[in-house]
């Protein structure tokens, strides 16, 4: 079963076109890589994906389900959570605040305007989980505004990984990080269970590559080459985008 | 010691009428009060939703109009009082739908026109709003048999509604729904995704705002008995939302501390200074230059860091005079 599936799918931006007849089909547990470079239209297919932008063309599914004219907040509810590359937490909260404030927003509970937000147990623990799982609970009550970038990137993915999603969509998530940092990250990404389905975005070839099954390659809006690891690697238009020959 | 400060902040605040013992004062304590709750209502737009209004006098103005229009008409005070915060609502999700199509600038420019079209509607619509004489109500209500014709009688009302409202909003800050918003305003983009409704979230906040400025404009028309187009001007709308700013917005005891500096000034200073409108922007600057986060957390980092520096004198007596210790490098 196809856990996401684009079809046709057009946007431009005035006369700029970002992205052009897409077509991607995303099986159920799998792990897909997103590369290409600088202004491929990668983040821009993402904000269609999840709703942030509204397609000219065609269509989206999420497990079958046509989401095309969901309202983007909707699709969270179905399921699909993103983080974003430039990293937008809330900078005044505390890290468990800011993974608090995404399992709410799944919960009915956001409508309270009576019950005390720090005595709701189920989601303290539910985001002291989260915050376990990519090895933060150290820093739960740090405000945001004192932890490193490496800390915070890791904090975006805790704040998917609590919405329990069943696509996820990761936006370049090495970006800036050190050689460690990144290892800490790849780590916490390959002990995400099966269930989930994985799209990454990476902008660095040599970074994401042992993490995806399948490669798709971006390049002005349109897919150009996708495929194996190895066939991807293999391809003279990959060379040919990634090294300008 | 949190309950401790409480507990004799209730009692001086209920206190008020005895130690001033003057009706001239106890009158100034129950406008502080009353546009503490009006300030506090704003405070949930500005400080807690990211949206600024310049269009609130308009909510307050509604709410007393309405009141004043409905007792006129015969109706008891329960009566006119739920009316007229009826008739805010109505007004504060008219006042939504239409600001809440844009945020920042945009958002600021709509509520200013909506203000100023409920200007124009008590200021020319004279058949109903009796123009630039406006409107007068004979009495004050007597609930449950207790006059507030009296300035005492009615700075305890006024402080019974205040307790209220600043309960309601302390609740209101502290819940899910309070750290929605807080999220709507920090990032809005987020949330969306995240699977929050923003424009519901910003809509529903507009009505709490709404609801408490019409709550400070019944207060205000039971105060003066009286209610004309002055009160629903721009300049109004701008003074409650200086008083929000200069006390600090986003905080519970801000907006409260900006309404009493403001009426304060309006009413004290005027007595011996004629230009007093120009000290009260005097302070406005000094405020926004010295404590831009408003006078409350303003004040609170200012004790935080005098606290730390006495502390500090203590722990090694024999430098105090000495000039102050560098700061330790940071590894």
């Amino acid at each position: 079963m196809k856990a996401l599936e684009v079809q046709g799918l057009d946007k431009s931006f005035g006369g700029l076109r970002v992205t052009s007849r897409v077509d991607l089909a995303v099986e159920r547990g799998e792990r897909r890589l997103i590369i290409g470079p600088n202004g491929a239209g990668k983040t821009t297919l993402f904000n269609l994906i999840t709703g942030e932008l509204k397609a000219d063309r065609g269509a989206i599914r999420l497990f079958e389900r046509d989401i095309t004219r969901i309202p983007s907040r909707r699709r969270a509810h179905l399921g699909l959570a993103r983080t974003y590359q430039i990293i937008t937490l809330f900078p005044g909260e505390t890290l468990l605040r800011n993974v608090m404030l995404s399992l709410l927003g799944l919960s009915p509970l956001r409508w309270n305007p009576m019950a005390r937000l720090d005595r709701q147990t189920a989601l303290l623990d539910g985001a002291r989980s989260a915050l376990a799982r990519v090895g933060l609970e150290h820093l739960a009550d740090r405000p945001l505004a004192q932890t490193a970038y490496g800390e915070r990137r890791r904090a975006e993915i805790a704040m998917a990984l609590a919405q329990q999603p069943k696509v996820l969509l990761l936006d370049e998530p090495f970006a800036g990080l050190s050689i460690d940092e990144r290892r800490d990250v790849q780590e916490l990404l390959a002990a995400i269970p099966r269930e989930v389905t994985i799209v990454m975005i990476e902008h660095d070839m040599d970074v994401a590559l042992d993490f995806a099954e399948r490669i798709t390659v971006l390049h002005f809006g349109e897919i150009v080459v996708e495929g194996s690891r190895a066939e991807v690697v293999a391809h003279p238009r990959t060379k040919e985008i990634y090294l300008g020959e | 010691m949190k309950r401790l400060a409480l507990a004799i902040g209730l009692v001086v605040l209920a206190t008020v009428p005895f130690w001033i013992g003057n009706s001239y004062y106890t009158n100034i304590a129950a406008q502080i009060l009353l546009y503490a709750v009006f300030a506090l209502g704003l405070n949930v737009l500005v400080g807690y939703a990211g949206l600024v209004s310049l269009g609130h006098a308009g909510l307050f103005g509604i709410a007393a109009y309405a009141g004043a229009l409905l007792i006129n008409a015969g109706a008891g005070h329960f009566a006119a009082i739920l009316g007229a915060l009826g008739v805010t609502l109505v007004a504060a999700a008219a006042f939504a739908v239409l600001s809440l199509r844009g945020t920042g600038l945009g958002f600021v420019m709509i509520t200013v026109a909506l203000g100023q079209i409920v200007w124009g509607i008590a200021y020319r619509w004279i058949s109903l709003t009796n123009g630039d004489n406006g409107v007068s109500i004979a009495t004050r209500p007597a609930p449950f048999g207790l006059s507030l014709a009296t300035a005492p009688g009615f700075y305890w009302a006024s402080l019974v509604v205040f307790l209220v409202s600043l309960g309601a909003i302390a609740v209101f800050a502290a819940s899910p729904f309070g750290a929605s918003l807080r999220g709507t305003r920090d990032q809005p983009r987020r949330m969306n995704a995240l699977g929050y409704h923003v424009w519901m979230i910003r809509f529903l906040a507009f009505l709490f705002s709404g609801l408490w400025s019409g709550v400070a404009g019944m207060l205000f028309l039971y105060y003066n008995q009286f209610v004309s187009p002055q009160v629903v001007a721009l300049t109004s709308s701008a003074e409650v939302l200086l008083m929000v700013i200069s006390g600090g917005t986003g905080t519970l005891l801000g907006p409260i501390a900006g309404a009493a500096l403001v009426v304060i000034m309006k009413n004290v200073a005027s007595g011996y200074i004629e230009r007093w409108n120009f000290v009260l922007g005097a302070i406005f600057v000094a405020i926004v230059i010295f404590l831009p986060e408003g006078l409350v957390p303003g004040s609170l980092r200012f004790w935080r860091w005098a606290t730390a520096r006495l502390r500090r004198r203590n722990t090694r007596p024999a430098t105090a005079i000495a000039p102050a210790p560098q700061p330790k490098e940071r590894a």
